[in-house]
């Protein structure tokens, strides 16, 4: 029942768990900055707008798993909790992109 | 009959079994995680319309010489903080440091009023310079709308986020809750973090 509870406090002895507890959001805190100032920095680079625009995404995503696996968890629950949530954003995601993203494109010609 | 007992345990044990609690969490996190699930759907239907639109119209205004980059770094650069120092909160009230978790509960929600505060001063701002829902002087009547009406879902789950740590503070203080409602609280908190991840990436920075 309490499986991630388990897993959270299973990391070493009680002195290092402490301290070790703490520490995983600290550096998660510092990637997810160290991401932010990045995306912040490309913008300011002047890229082509889709290859800039695939660099954002992708630290996005990175940023949403940093999010998702360290800040909400994920990473210490069983994996049914894991696939039960993670898997239909990925549906979503191509759903979104194949279904509605023709569609906006085609719209963009019929005007043009 | 032992080895039926025994298959029994191994199935309950396995990662797929299912058996007595299927995603090994108590329902009240699990209710959570659903709603989250469901909120994301909210958030991504917002982002879709806007990628249409966006898509559609094949012109957009230049977002860096409408809104503030710096000011909008300052806002998610508060946010992740305070982010990070739920995180503290949760694991405080798990391990039992009774004295730390209100102090970072406070701190949570302080970063959701300086998140509003950025948010205020911003829309302030993109009023006054003649932005209403659906009309703007940029030329494009759906940017204005796209913003109002997602950052504005986004700043009413930070107000509610705030208001839902604020009752989570008080009621640990008077030992009304178990260290589970924290992390639950702490889940919500997150979320709100996660879905600004992408609204400052789509709406401000592609």
């Amino acid at each position: 029942m309490e499986h991630g509870q388990e897993g959270t406090a299973r990391t070493g002895s009680p002195a290092g768990s402490h301290a070790g507890g703490y520490r995983i959001y600290a550096v998660t805190w510092g990637w997810l900055l160290a991401i932010t100032l990045l995306e912040l920095a490309v913008v300011f680079l002047g890229i082509p707008k889709v290859l800039l625009a695939i660099t954002l995404i992708v630290m996005a995503v990175l940023k949403a798993g940093l999010i998702m696996a360290y800040f909400m968890h994920l990473r210490y629950e069983k994996l049914s909790l894991v696939y039960a949530v993670v898997v239909p954003m990925f549906f979503l995601a191509i759903v979104l992109f194949s279904g509605v993203g023709p569609d906006a494109l085609s719209v963009l010609n019929f005007r043009r | 009959m032992s080895t039926h007992a025994v298959d029994q345990e191994r199935v309950l044990a396995s990662e797929w079994g299912g058996g007595r609690s299927p995603f090994g969490i108590n329902w009240p996190k699990l209710m959570m995680w659903l709603f989250l699930a469901q909120d994301t759907l909210t958030f991504a239907g917002l982002l879709s319309a806007y990628g249409v639109m966006r898509l559609s119209l094949g012109q957009w205004p230049h977002q860096a010489e409408v809104f503030s980059l710096y000011l909008v770094g300052a806002m998610t650069f508060v946010l992740i903080c305070s982010s990070a120092t739920m995180a503290v909160a949760v694991t405080a009230a798990k391990r039992g440091d009774r004295a730390k978790v209100v102090p970072y509960l406070l701190l949570t929600a302080l970063g959701g009023l300086l998140f509003l505060g950025g948010q205020y001063y911003e829309w302030t701002h993109f009023i006054r310079e003649g932005a209403r829902l659906f009309a703007n002087p940029w030329g494009v009547p759906q940017f204005s709308a796209t913003f109002f009406i997602t950052t504005g879902f986004h700043g009413a789950h930070v107000a509610a986020g705030v208001l839902y740590l604020a009752i989570t503070a008080w009621r640990w203080t008077r030992g009304r809750i178990q260290p589970e409602s924290v992390e639950i609280a702490g889940l919500y908190w997150h979320f709100v973090d996660l879905v600004w991840v992408f609204i400052f990436t789509l709406l401000y920075l592609i």
